[in-house]
Formats: C-alpha cells, structure tokens, sequence
C-alpha cells in the first residue's frame, strides 16, 4: 500500500502525522498552563490538592506527545533533528530541563519524606508550565523565522551562533509565538479546570481569569500570524531545489491551500467559541473541547504551511542552502513506508485514549474524592 | 588524523550520556519486573477476591508509581541527548534508529502511559476486570518500550539490514526484519528484560524479608516473596540462558569486546574461561604489541571460554593482539588492514562528493563502487576504522591499539554480572525452598541475606551494561562510526556545565526517591500513603 507510494507522498504523508503530533502537543499543554496557575486559583490546600490531582491524571498524555513528537521527527526527518537538536543546544537543554522536574513532581509532591517540601515540587510544575510554553512556541517560530546554521556535503551540520539557540528565544517574532502558545495554554488550563473540577469557587476564579489570559493570548497571536503572512519566507525552487527569500509566501500558502486555509478559520473561530461560550455562558464546562480542537487545528494548518507548497520547514538564516525541506531532510522511501504501516496504528491508539479518558473522567473530581482511601491521589 | 579531533568533547559528551542512560538504568529494570509482578498479584486478587491480595497489588504498585515516575524523568534525556550532543550519529543511523524509536512512541509509550492512569486513579471507576486489564497492559507497554529501544541498541552493536547510500552520506534501510529480528536484538531484549525481572523479583523478596526480620505483615510479606520468588527463579533460568547466547553473538560478531571481557590478550584453542580472577599488574598503557596482563589470583575453568564461544572446546578463541595484528593461520585481519581499507571507503566518498557537478564519469563511477558488494564487504564494512589512519606505520600500529576497549572495566563488569547472577538463581531456589519447608520466617540468615541482595542487583544489572557499552567501544556503530565523529559540534563547556546540571539533579533526584522509598516501605502495606 504504502511502499507504491512516490518518496514526496511519503514525505507530505510523514509532514502530516508530524504536525498533527505537534498540534496535539499544544492543546494537550493544557497541562502546563494549568500548572502555571496553581496558587492563582487555587486559595486552600484543598483547591490545589484538587488542582493539581486533575492536572496530574493527564500530564503523562502531555509528557508522551512530546517524546512521540521528538521521536517521529528523528525518524522521519532526521536531519532536522540532528541540525536543531545538536545546534540550537541550550534551548532542548532547557526545553529538556523543564519536561524532567515536571516528571517526578507530581509523584513526590504530596508524598511523606520527600525531601524538599510540597512548595519545590509545586515550583517544579510553575517552571514547566513556563519555560516548556515560552521556549516550545519559540522553537517551532523558527520554522518560520530560520536560525544559523550551516549543512555542509556528508550532512553534517553546526551552528553558526555561540548562543546555540537561545538566540532565538529573544528574536521578538519568535517570542510573540511563545507568549501566544503560553497564554493559550493557560486559556486551556482554565477550560480544563472548569470541566474537570466539581468545586463552585475553583469554576468562578477560572472563569474570571479566562479574560486576563484569553485578552493577552489573542493580542500575541494576532502580533504572530499578521507578522508572518507579512513577512518574506523561505520558498524552494521545485525544479532545481533552490532556497530564495518569497514576499508574502507563508500568506500565499494559506491562499495556495484553500483546504489548510478553512482548517485554520475553523480553528481559529473554535478557539474563539471555546473561550467566549465560557466566559459568556454562565455553566459552561465544554469550552475545553471546542477551543482544544480549535488549537489542533490552528496549530496543524500553521505547520502544513511551514512544510507544504514549496517551502523550506527548518530554514537557515546563515545559509540560505542549507535550509532544510521535507524533501531533502526526510528518511528513505523505505524507512517511511515502513514507519506509515506502523502509522495505521494511531486511531487504536487515539481509541483506546479517548476510552480510558472518558472512564476517568466521567465523573468531575471533588473534595470527597481526594480525601478516598482507595485511589491515587498526588 | 587524530590528533585533530577534540578529545575532550567527545568524552564529556561520553560520560554525560553514561551518566544519564546510567541513572535511568537505576529505574527501569523495576519497572519492567514489578509491572508484571503486580500483574500476576492482581490476577490472584481478582480470581479470589480476597482483598488480603488487594492490599498486597496496592503497595507494591506505590511504590511502582513512585520508581515509575523517575524513569519517565530520564527516559527523555536519552531521548534528547541522541540529538544534542550526538548529532552527526542522529544523521548518519536516522533512518534506521529513529524508526524504533517512533514506533516505541506510537505503539508503547502511549499504552504504557494510558493504562497507568487507569491502573492508579481506576480503583472502584472501572470494572475489576477493565483494572486487571489495564494493569496487564502497563506491564506490556513497559515491555514494548522496553523491545524497540533495544533493537536499536542491538543494531548499533551489529549492523545489519540496512545499505549506504552515498548521496545522502548515511545508512538506509533495506529490510526491517533484519533489523527487528537480528539475533543481537533478540537475545538482547531477552536478556535485558529478564534482567528487570530478576532485579524487580530480588527488590520484592528483599524487602519482603525485612517485614518477616521485623515481624511485621507476615502473611503479605511472604505471599509477596512466594510470587516473587517464583517470577525471579523462572527468569533467572531464562537469564542465563539468553546470557548465554547473548555471548556467542558476542564472540561472532564483536571479538574484541569478547577478548576484553575475559582479559584474553593472546588467542588460545581449548581457551579457558576465567571464573575468578584478580588482575594484578597492567603492562597495557598505552596498549602496544608487547602489552600484557598479569593475574594476582585467577581460578580457571578448561576449555569452558572454547565452548561458550562456539560450542566447541577446540575452537580458537581470537584475543585482543590477534585481532589488532592480525593472525593467518586463523584468517584474521588485522586492525591494520582495517584501517586501510576503511580509509580508502573514506577517500572513495570524499571524491565520490567532490566529483558531483564537475565530473559525471567519475561521479558514476565513484557510486557504483557503494552497489557493488564485493566492494562494500571488503572495504566499506570497514568505513569507520578509516578515521585512525595514520601514514607512517608505528603510528598506525599505535592507532590500531587505540581500537582496544578499557580491558579491566570490560573484564570486571562481566565477572561481577556472571557471578551475581549465580548468587541470585541460589537465592530463589533457597527461599523457595524454606517456604516449603515453613522455615523461612526463622531463618535470619537468609531473611538478611535477601535483604542485602537488593544492592547487588542493581550492581549487576549496571555491570551487564557496561559490559555491552564499554565493551564496544569505542565505536558508536561496530566498524562503522567511532564516537570521535558521532559527536555534535558545540563548546566543550556547554557540555561540561549541563554534566553538572544533570548530576546534581539526579543526585537530587535520588536523594528524594529513596528517602520517599524508605518512607513508603516502613508505613507498610495498611497505613496510608499520604500526608
């Protein structure tokens, strides 16, 4: 089935699965902007003890997408991975840093003994939900922005910057992205609380703190997108693989692509439904659903512009041709057809996800259940 | 040549990722056994519906979350640092050990990670049966996790399945299943996840006895080492069996690695395998022809290293200067040789590139020579030997030893693994046995003994890996790719700083773990877990 495919079908396919991945990640980091409003809107031990344990039954999901994310892109573009990952070293280093103190911290925070206090564990979950927001945003902004490196003939890369990669956490178009992505996930902790939580003071707090994160996620998402479709981006000759600065090529993307296009409106207006149905609507708990599928969509389309139409997804800066395409960046024919054949795996897997999280949550968590003697609580 | 790479790079990047897979070594062994412990203990709860089970599942699964947890913190770096600090590896093997690692993702990670949530938070949401499954199911996600990151493992030991393809200046696959059912996967996985459940079985009856030495849960602690006991005797059985093929693929395909296990310096027939033994001086620094090694105390089985070799005990068994120096009465290339053919695999590709563009006829040339496989067996096979060519002989003779594992680390890491694995199976028959008998509760000795293995597995369990890690260096991929050109090119001091930055957190981190642990363990099984 797969293996008749052409090499650039296997490629767009694997482009794809990879932006879906990556839009999952964004939604699912939920996780992370709840993390980062523990003590905002959580005021007893009770509330926060509910906050976190609501948090805590999902970060794994979170922590998985990621390593799938990473993991897929090694194998399906693997110089990607060994360009960015082994050039833009410090900010994987502190990407990395932030995902490994979020691991344990939910599992030692509440147990006897455990060293450092609840308080450390707790800023262990405010420092991830921070860093892993701001510098993931960042990151994925310089699929569109280029950083500086160079590819030389064995494929061998290295960065041209002593900063390796924190220079583009401070790059402002970058960093409009990575606020954009931490505000938004904050927005998603707040819908998460409301939908997860039986608690009337936890809803009412979360409510009113939608509009302080829901304002500045919309104005730095608008500062992003406008900056992008005016900006000049990284277009690729077809026909002799050349790499050349295009006015307006991401905003010609989306045109090219009326299907990824009306996949970013929807999104776009998900998101918007998702946050002003909550706020509006007095007992609201579903926002979570249609502004986390709005970001999926959001989020997929913007990747499926930065890879799709002639594009180069990891641009260099400092070398126009070493920019990296999915074409030129990819696995074999054979390596990608064997890994799509896995790929048939991934609705089982969203099944079975989509079960079990619906059989833990079918009830919202309240202070009787974090007091059970039965369960696991954090 | 060599004198122009940045040893001190390569090697903090070395020692940060030992440091790393080393530490994440300490918690997934447990992961792998208890998984399938609390498994087969929640069976029995659910068949007899006796909650004395129930209570049993649920302590050992605490402390399961509490190892689980740490494991996953770590897992990532791994993850990670392939890129960071090894990028022209992530390139040159991409296309074939990121496959397993994807696959890893999609298929394990993602069933080990949401069946756990069941297992904690699905007591009294779910059915007893939905739980049983889902427990079952973390235990085989964990397995499979376990699975994908060992073929790729196994791969970098023994390459195969996979062609070169000179345009993209890396490995490709060619066939899946030669990759995925390699004997070095097999036995690998085999060998390693046994080893996980040898270890979890041990943590189990250790601390089992230390409830029976302070008489405390005595009908828990000894239905938990009844289950334990059994799962660590059975695996061991399969332990030493998989250990056992594991080293005849290790002769096959890795001599040297196998030489420096056993300290095997000049190659015998009717070789013996070295039981005990204590080195005594090292005439091996640096290793030249005349290198040797004395023994202050060594205890020998005839013939044994022949026969666990190749199953016969007048087979050659090739030691380390055979292989550097080569040896034709035994059909042996030498070191030597393999620097010069990969040397020139190294000068075709690098005319092969520099041909595209300006020379078509040459170009094509160049690239037939990567199709033609009398070519690529002779010479390409040898492609990473090439980076210690030297043009003045002595130098090449002194790079050749170069390719030489640390000897004694290699030597000891294996004899402390062996050993101790023998210490375990006799431990399980022994407690096994004073069940039976109804003696085990009086027997201090053994209770104590029990207790004071849990160290010991862990000190084997690390020892089986630096045996295969140690042991083959200093190559990244065998024959292919030494880890001086696999590194990522970035300041020395980055690496040194996030070194410190890991270690202190996993100090940290392991700090709290066992104090948690400990904590865990002396509340016992009825009092509750949280503040």
């Amino acid at each position: 089935m797969f293996g008749e495919l052409s090499h650039l079908a296997l490629q767009q396919y694997w482009w794809i699965i990879v932006s879906l991945l990556g839009a999952l990640l964004v939604f699912l980091m939920f996780v992370q902007g709840g993390q980062t409003l523990i003590y905002t809107i959580g005021k007893t031990s009770m509330e926060r003890t509910m906050l976190v344990n609501t948090l805590g039954r999902k970060w794994e999901f979170t922590f998985t997408t990621l390593v799938t994310f990473g993991g897929a892109f090694f194998a399906s573009f693997p110089l990607f991975y060994s360009t960015s990952f082994g050039g833009a070293y410090w900010v994987w280093m502190l990407i990395l840093f932030a995902f490994v103190i979020q691991a344990i911290a939910y599992e030692f925070r509440s147990r006897p003994n455990n060293v450092f206090g609840p308080r450390t564990y707790e800023t262990f979950l405010l420092i991830n939900g921070l860093l892993g927001t701001i510098l993931i945003g960042t990151a994925v902004a310089t699929f569109f922005t280029g950083s500086a490196f160079t590819v030389n003939e064995m494929n061998q890369s290295q960065w041209e910057l002593s900063s390796h990669g924190l220079e583009a956490a401070l790059n402002l178009h970058n960093l409009s992205l990575g606020l954009a992505v931490f505000f938004l996930a904050r927005v998603l902790g707040l819908l998460y609380f409301m939908n997860s939580i039986n608690h009337d003071d936890i809803f009412t707090r979360a409510k009113k703190h939608l509009i302080y994160n829901g304002i500045p996620f919309l104005v730095f998402f608008l500062t992003f997108i406008i900056w992008l479709f005016v900006r000049d981006g990284f277009a690729v000759n077809p026909n002799t693989q050349e790499v050349y600065l295009e006015p307006y090529k991401y905003f010609k993307n989306m045109v090219e692509m009326p299907i990824v296009l009306i996949l970013f409106l929807l999104g776009v207006v998900g998101v918007l439904l998702g946050l002003g149905a909550s706020i509006l609507r007095s007992d609201c708990t579903k926002g979570i659903w249609a502004a986390g599928g709005g970001t999926v969509l959001t989020v997929f389309s913007l990747l499926l512009i930065a890879g799709f139409n002639n594009t180069s997804f990891y641009p260099s800066s400092y070398d126009l041709q070493s920019s990296l395409t999915i074409q030129n960046a990819s696995s074999s024919h054979f390596t990608l057809t064997a890994m799509s054949y896995v790929s048939l795996l991934v609705p089982f897997v969203f099944a079975y996800i989509w079960y079990v999280w619906k059989a833990i949550n079918n009830k919202p968590i309240d202070e009787d259940e974090m007091k059970s003697e039965d369960l696991h609580v954090y | 040549m060599l004198e122009n790479i940045d040893l001190s790079l390569v090697n903090w990047s070395r020692a940060q990722f030992a440091l790393t897979a080393m530490f994440h070594w300490l918690f997934v062994p447990l992961t792998l056994g208890l998984s399938f412990i609390i498994a087969f203990m929640e069976t029995i709860y659910v068949k007899t519906g006796d909650p004395e089970w129930k209570r049993i599942t649920k302590f050992w699964m605490k402390l399961f979350g509490i190892n689980f947890a740490i494991g996953v913190a770590t897992g990532i770096i791994l993850e990670f640092e392939f890129g960071t600090n090894w990028s022209n590896y992530s390139w040159f093997v991409g296309d074939i050990f990121g496959a397993p690692l994807a696959i890893e993702g999609i298929m394990a990670f993602f069933m080990e990670s949401t069946f756990i949530a069941v297992m904690f938070f699905g007591w009294g949401k779910v059915s007893k049966k939905f739980h049983l499954t889902a427990t079952w199911l973390t235990a085989a996600g964990a397995n499979l996790s376990a699975l994908w990151i060992l073929v790729a493992n196994a791969w970098m030991q023994n390459p195969v399945g996979m062609k070169f393809n000179p345009e993209t200046a890396r490995n490709e696959m060619e066939n899946f299943w030669d990759v995925f059912l390699s004997p070095t996967a097999v036995t690998k996985f085999l060998h390693t996840t046994t080893s996980g459940y040898v270890l979890a079985s041990l943590f189990v009856v250790g601390i089992s006895s230390w409830f029976l030495i302070k008489k405390r849960h005595i009908l828990f602690a000894k239905r938990s080492i009844v289950i334990a006991a059994i799962f660590g005797l059975v695996s061991s059985v399969m332990l030493v069996a998989t250990g056992d093929g594991s080293a005849r693929d290790v002769a096959k395909t890795q001599p040297m690695k196998f030489a420096a296990m056993e300290s095997l310096y000049e190659g015998q027939t009717q070789a013996p395998l070295i039981a005990i033994g204590l080195f005594g001086k090292q005439h091996d620094d640096p290793m030249n022809r005349d290198s040797d090694q004395e023994f202050l105390v060594k205890i020998e089985i005839p013939n044994m290293l022949s026969y666990l070799a190749f199953l016969e005990v007048d087979a050659f068994v090739p030691g380390i200067k055979d292989l550097v120096l080569g040896n034709e009465q035994h059909n042996i290339m030498s070191y030597k040789e393999k620097i010069k053919r990969g040397y020139e695999a190294q000068q075709t590709l690098k005319a092969f590139k520099e041909s595209k563009g300006f020379d078509e006829a040459e170009y094509e040339r160049l690239k037939a020579k990567f199709d033609d496989k009398e070519w690529v067996e002779n010479y390409f096979k040898y492609f990473g030997y090439g980076n210690y060519y030297d043009p003045n002989p002595e130098q090449l003779e002194l790079n050749a030893f170069k390719i030489v594992p640390p000897i004694s680390l290699s030597f000891y890491a294996f004899h402390i693994m062996v050993i101790l694995g023998g210490h375990f199976m006799l431990l399980f028959m022994v407690l096994l046995w004073l069940v039976y008998a109804k003696k085990l509760e009086s027997n201090k000795l053994v209770l104590y003994t029990a207790l004071w293995t849990i160290p010991l597995a862990y000190i084997a369990s690390q020892a089986g890996w630096i045996v295969a890690e140690v042991g083959r260096q200093p190559w990244v991929i065998q024959d292919l790719m030494p880890t001086m050109t696999a590194v990522s090119k970035i300041d020395t001091s980055s690496v040194m700083i996030t070194f410190w930055l890991f270690t202190i957190t996993f100090v940290a981190l392991a700090i709290a773990e066992v104090k948690i642990m400990v904590k865990q363990i002396k509340n016992g099984p009825k009092e509750g877990g949280h503040n």
